[in-house]
């Protein structure tokens, strides 16, 4: 048994680290959160040429052909920067749609372009407040085209193309949903970027009105591919979250060796210490199974639901715990806008929903438990 | 990154699995696999005496102590092969129970510190099940903190060079049972704490030394006092130098939670089944979705030990000494448990208070939990104890302001007298 990454995957994760602190410290965040880019484009090209964007993608498509194991440890390097980069939009949702469903000719179309970062994929699924469900899905499909409203989309406002969740059929169930390719820059699309908890991540409103559509997959078998590549995106951003959760950790711990009150450094009161230690509890289970989810990704293990879910639950609950005691930590000036802590709490508020809330993986993780038991 | 074996580990596993099957106490399978929380599991016959069988018949095979070099009565097997053992062993592990402060703590020990004759003489028995060891550590005034205990031990008047104990321990499991003892003592009250304590190993039958079980707040009595009216130690039984006790003491404490934090039941394959089994008017207990919330939690929390215990194997097998970070093992386990067995007692609703077996979902088993889970949290480094390590040792703050450390021992407040 050897349950760690590889001496090769740990020179790329000192690779990555080496790259993102010099072309991805606070100040370029901050640009993104205060000014008008919607994303870091000079840091997208680069982490393009690292080739960072293609690291699961085959070398016949224009990837590095490397497994997932080399991607969770990129993943993780992003969260910890928490980069304003369009990474889970392109790499960890448009790429696996493409890779699991797209036609020979699709991925010849987008695989590359994707890679080389010359493209922007996307995944459009939610249609409004509430958890998303075959039923709630209106957004329909017909004669090659779509219509329907999809609010919020990732790097909607950015993308070139998104993979589009719509209604083929009639009925409420699984079946009754297809996907579709369709290009953003076409006609029949109307983007509006949307306010949301953390601008370092943009987002938008899509509005659909006859865009042409093509198939992405088989007619009904829409719903099974998203929930396939939902488990291997949750993998993925389990160790983004798990980056941010350690980065915020570390913060709190480094204010607290330094700030001093009543006369000694705030980290010798219990009151803190058992706070970060705390932190460091949570983050070291997440961490773990966000391991257990990798090894799963990378052997395509029957376990891959159940790990998926089990990291999704478990780094979700990390990262918002750390970074809320982040602030904590910090006390007041951890309130304030200048200090970093509010972009990690943000960031951890938003990639607890990007995929879909932390109930809705409680629910699937204990339905797969179910599934494993009755096996 | 896999959960694999090599061909060696699967070719052990092999020959493992053969020797149980031919081997095993199969008649006590089933009573070991559904014993109640806290409960020994054999009821066929006397249980120290299946344990003791069960040590004898591994120790005999070589399976005894995988990790330990051979000239002391272990395996001589590597980490990853006492691992393996452990999957394959299973309910039979149960057995163990009555040897797993002397193997897990008190014999590393000795192992550290005593002689190579000493080491020879003593830890094959160990091993074998013929000689079950006690940890002497805590007192009533010292459990947290140690390092403040009052046993003293002083040289005999006899010029013979023994020492002569008197005091008292408490929370010593098992001591009823036990054939010899790891001591520490206080040999110099006049120096700063840390400073005065010495290691001895103990006859637990010497004169003078009276164990009492202590009625515990579970109604059962698993620890014990122990008394010491005048007992006399060769000295050639110190461990580490006059004064070092401190020392050897964390060569145990880490041993301890070492052997304590890995593989600690959390309850919760047992909750999630209860869950499935449990009806209520709108199904089963599992459907509803506040019940789902928390499972899932815990269920990620168990998981989340398991796999930090594998990355701690892995790092054992690449030689790597585990650390401090291995404290989160206890310190998850005992809270999760505690908060498991309340909410198995809450979904059987106004019969949850009811213990008999009989007539009780699960046997009991949450009910006894309830009330032995207390002490988890308590025992082997409190909860507090735990993060004060992560912080201090793991994430390296600074350690608390104290008023104890550098004063003579004698002149320390204490309650009473400040």
């Amino acid at each position: 048994m050897n349950f760690e990454f590889s001496e090769e995957q740990a020179q790329m994760r000192t690779e990555a680290r080496r790259f993102l602190e010099a072309k991805c410290p606070p100040k370029a965040v901050r640009a993104v959160l205060e000014g008008k880019a919607p994303f870091d484009r000079a840091l997208w090209q680069g982490l393009a040429e690292m080739g960072f964007l293609g690291i699961a993608i085959p070398e016949e498509f224009g990837g590095l052909g490397a497994g997932y194991l080399e991607l969770c440890v990129v993943a993780e390097e992003l969260g910890r920067v928490i980069a304003p980069v369009p990474f889970s939009s392109s790499v960890f949702l448009a790429t696996e749609f493409l890779l699991m469903a797209g036609s020979p000719a699709q991925k010849a179309a987008w695989l590359p372009k994707l890679a080389a970062g010359e493209a922007i994929g996307t995944f459009a699924f939610a249609e409004g407040t509430g958890t998303t469900t075959p039923r709630g899905i209106k957004t329909q499909a017909s004669g090659g085209t779509l219509s329907g409203v999809k609010l919020p989309v990732a790097d909607g406002d950015i993308a070139d193309f998104a993979i589009v969740a719509a209604r083929t059929g009639s009925g409420n169930d699984e079946r009754a949903i297809s996907l579709f390719i369709v290009d953003l820059n076409a006609a029949g699309v109307t983007r509006e970027s949307v306010a949301t908890i953390d601008p370092t991540r943009s987002h938008a409103k899509l509005t659909f009105n006859g865009a042409a559509a093509e198939p992405l997959g088989a007619a009904g078998e829409g719903w099974a591919t998203i929930q396939a590549v939902y488990d291997r995106a949750a993998v993925l951003t389990a160790f983004e979250q798990v980056g941010g959760a350690d980065r915020a950790l570390e913060m709190a711990r480094d204010y607290a060796l330094e700030r001093m009150a009543f006369g000694r450094p705030i980290g010798s009161f219990q009151a803190i210490k058992h706070m970060l230690a705390d932190m460091y509890v949570s983050a070291t289970l997440a961490r773990s199974n966000s391991y257990y989810g990798a090894w799963a990704l990378s052997t395509g293990a029957a376990e891959l639901p159940e790990a998926a879910a089990t990291a999704r639950v478990s780094a979700t609950q990390a990262f918002q715990h750390c970074a809320k005691n982040d602030i904590q930590v910090h006390g007041g000036m951890g309130f304030t806008w200048e200090f970093d802590c509010h972009l990690y709490y943000r960031r951890a508020n938003l990639l607890a929903l990007n995929l879909g809330s932390l109930s809705q993986w409680e629910d699937k993780l204990i339905d797969r438990l179910q599934t494993k038991n009755a096996a | 990154m896999n959960f694999d074996d090599t061909p060696q580990e699967a070719a052990f596993r092999a020959t493992v699995r053969t020797w149980l099957d031919a081997n095993a106490p199969k008649h006590l399978e089933a009573g070991l696999r559904s014993a109640g929380f806290g409960s020994a599991g054999v009821t066929s016959e006397d249980p120290m005496a299946a344990a003791r069988a069960w040590q004898k018949k591994k120790y005999d095979a070589g399976y005894a102590c995988l990790h330990w070099p051979k000239e002391y009565g272990g395996g001589g097997f590597s980490p990853i092969e006492r691992v393996i053992w452990g999957q394959e062993e299973g309910p039979y592990a149960a057995l163990g129970g009555l040897f797993t402060i002397g193997h897990g703590m008190c014999c590393p020990t000795l192992m550290a510190w005593a002689s190579e004759d000493q080491k020879r003489e003593m830890l094959p028995p160990a091993a074998a099940g013929e000689q079950v060891w006690c940890q002497l550590f805590s007192e009533p005034a010292s459990g947290s903190d140690l390092a403040g205990l009052r046993t003293r031990a002083e040289p005999a008047s006899d010029g013979s060079g023994d020492w002569i104990i008197n005091g008292q321990k408490i929370w010593t499991s098992g001591a009823q049972h036990s054939d010899w003892g790891l001591l520490i003592t206080r040999t110099d009250p006049n120096v700063a704490k840390h400073k005065g304590l010495t290691m001895f190993f103990l006859d637990m039958r010497s004169p003078g030394v009276e164990v009492r079980p202590i009625k515990q707040a579970n109604g059962q009595s698993g620890f014990n006092e122990v008394y010491f009216t005048d007992v006399r130690i060769p000295d050639a039984q110190r461990l580490g130098a006059i004064g070092q006790g401190w020392e050897v003491s964390l060569t145990t404490l880490m041993n301890e939670r070492l052997s304590i934090g890995s593989g600690m039941p959390t309850g919760f394959p047992e909750l999630f089944d209860l869950a499935c089994r449990l009806e209520t008017p709108d199904g089963p207990a599992i459907n509803d979705r506040n019940v789902r919330s928390k499972l899932a939690t815990w269920a990620v929390r168990t998981s989340g030990l398991k796999y930090t215990g594998m990355r701690a194997i892995s790092a054992l097998s690449r030689g790597e000494t585990p650390g401090p970070e291995n404290s989160i093992g206890k310190l998850v386990a005992g809270a999760t448990m505690q908060d498991i067995a309340a909410f198995a007692l809450d979904l059987q609703g106004e019969a949850g208070i009811l213990v008999d077996p009989e007539v009780t979902a699960a046997n009991g088993r949450f009910q006894a939990m309830l009330l032995r889970s207390p002490a988890t949290r308590i025992e082997g480094g409190s909860d507090e104890i735990l993060r004060n390590i992560i912080a201090e040792r793991v994430l390296g703050l600074p350690g608390d302001i104290r008023v104890d450390k550098t004063v003579p021992f004698n002149q320390i407040p204490t309650s009473g007298k400040r």
